[in-house]
């Protein structure tokens, strides 16, 4: 009887999460008129460029986060804990700005009549181009995804045991040796699903290019929205590209948990 | 080592703020330009608010949130009732589907979800608006109110149900009663969530939304135009409603905590 409860919302899912996805693949498979083809899929490998050029920079996006965010956690679970979770909230708040309004703020800042260029002014330098490249958009992605890498990382850290770490100390180890030999294998956790909620909405992003990237700098996401709303209205192209960035998006969660059980059988 | 670390934290805190805070000092400045400061003004603000398409969007945005997080909050609680009576296959089954739409790209979502409503409105004559944004918010929003409340039922003691039924309560009055109090914090929590969720979201609203403009796609249209400080003026409002309620929110998390340190 109880189990009935929740029939609206497995109704619900099935008519917009299941049906939709459905969609999706149909679309992919079929010309405008409705027969069974693969061109679709086909035409998609025209734009391998701009799929490499996806890949590649939502992974150095997602290193560069990890590279900022992994010593930022330590110093955070480290802090005094009276006012660790104000320290926190104060890291976290940017999160809570719309991501279009943190995205402008560079757009601003890095235009050539922006902050940066107008300072170098100053100096007799420049003006140089920042805007409209590629390290903007990288930049960008950084910028706005950051607290999804800091938060996790942060989390699984602050539950380490202290008795792990001093018994690392009393066996010998540094701070470093520490750091790396006991507080890294047990962070791997949080690890990976920093990695992938960076990752994820970098990879799909078409808001961060278009606004820093300009036109030159398009990836996956943009192709899409311009087959569904801009001026290349090909719903049918568009779903095929949706079908293939949810495969690459599935095969790196498949390799990331790869990575986490075999961490966990280690530690076991 | 100390020293090193509160640099490094104020390092990041500076790359974190200081584009914000750009924003903020050029929705004073009396001309248009984001690099040099020629002089004090409000009239970005007065601007804004008599801009009545942005008003109106900000109510839209309301409306969407509040309905589709009310909604969700009912569908997904209803649900982790059920999941959590469920045998395990189906239970991991439905759970899956729950994780779908946070682990689905969100343009995947969006996308999916407009050739749904695209494929069957044309046949029905009707246009995408409040309605197919309302249900787009509430397939991404009922994942969390679900992942809030399930967890708490794993806390609850399991014979609580069947206890104040033997005290004489209906099943109705023993859910209402001894149930629902027990689930309670996951609720709020699951409905904030939603609701903070639906007040942000850009990407699915935009390809359900039609015609109707929320303020996340009219923030989106301003920024194709003229660069204007109207959007400053905004940034530094939605600033100080955040700060506001994240303030508050720390202080209410700090008097529980003494509370709770108090009944130990």
């Amino acid at each position: 009887m109880k189990k009935m409860l929740s029939a609206p919302y497995i109704v619900f899912m099935i008519v917009f999460m299941i049906v939709p996805m459905g969609m999706v693949a149909y679309f992919a498979v079929t010309t405008a008129d409705g027969s069974f083809t693969f061109d679709n899929l086909a035409a998609v490998s025209q734009y391998t460029n701009i799929f490499i050029r996806s890949v590649w920079l939502a992974a150095i996006a997602t290193v560069v986060c990890l590279i900022i965010a992994y010593p930022l956690a330590l110093v955070l679970a480290r802090i005094n804990v009276s006012y660790q979770s104000t320290v926190l909230m104060i890291v976290m708040l940017p999160m809570w700005m719309n991501f279009l309004l943190r995205t402008y703020a560079w757009m601003t800042i890095l235009g050539n009549n922006g902050l940066i260029n107008n300072f170098l002014g100053m100096f007799g330098i420049g003006p140089f181009r920042f805007l409209n490249t590629q390290g903007a958009v990288v930049l960008g992605m950084v910028y706005d995804y950051l607290p999804f890498m800091i938060l996790p990382l942060y989390n699984v850290i602050v539950k380490i045991d202290k008795s792990v770490i001093d018994a690392a100390h009393d066996l010998g180890c540094g701070n470093f040796k520490t750091i790396v030999k006991v507080v890294m294998p047990l962070s791997m956790p949080g690890v990976m699903s920093g990695i992938t909620m960076v990752f994820v909405p970098a990879i799909s992003t078409f808001i961060i290019s278009r606004m820093l990237g300009g036109g030159g700098n398009l990836l996956i996401g943009d192709l899409i929205e311009m087959q569904f709303l801009g001026n290349s209205y090909n719903p049918n192209l568009g779903a095929a590209m949706s079908l293939v960035l949810m495969v690459i998006v599935l095969l790196i969660m498949v390799i990331l948990n790869q990575f986490d059980s075999d961490e966990d059988s280690v530690l076991m | 080592m100390k020293k090193l670390s509160k640099l490094y934290l104020v390092l990041v805190m500076l790359f974190l703020y200081a584009p914000i805070f750009v924003l903020i000092v050029f929705s004073f400045n009396t001309t248009k330009s984001h690099s040099v400061l020629s002089g004090f003004t409000l009239d970005w603000y007065v601007r804004l608010f008599n801009n009545r398409f942005i008003m109106n969007s900000v109510l839209n945005t309301i409306i969407v949130a509040v309905a589709a997080s009310v909604l969700s909050t009912i569908l997904g609680t209803a649900a982790a009732i059920g999941i959590n009576n469920m045998k395990k296959l189906p239970r991991a089954l439905v759970m899956n589907v729950t994780n779908m739409p946070i682990m689905n790209p969100e343009i995947v979502t969006g996308v999916s979800l407009m050739l749904l409503f695209v494929f069957f409105m044309a046949r029905m004559k009707l246009e995408m608006g409040f309605v197919t944004l309302i249900i787009a918010h509430i397939t991404f929003d009922v994942p969390y109110v679900i992942l809030n409340v399930m967890p708490r039922f794993r806390q609850m003691n399991p014979n609580l149900y069947e206890a104040a039924q033997d005290l004489g309560c209906g099943p109705v009055s023993a859910f209402f009663k001894a149930v629902l109090p027990e689930i309670m914090p996951g609720i709020i929590s699951g409905f904030l969530m939603a609701f903070t969720f639906s007040l942000d979201d850009f990407v699915v609203s935009y390809f359900t939304s039609g015609t109707t403009q929320t303020l996340p796609i009219t923030i989106y249209s301003m920024t194709r135009r003229k660069v204007s400080p109207e959007i400053n003026a905004l940034s530094t409002i939605i600033f100080l409603v955040v700060v506001t309620v994240l303030v508050i929110n720390n202080i209410i998390e700090r008097r529980n905590m003494r509370k709770r340190g108090g009944a130990k």
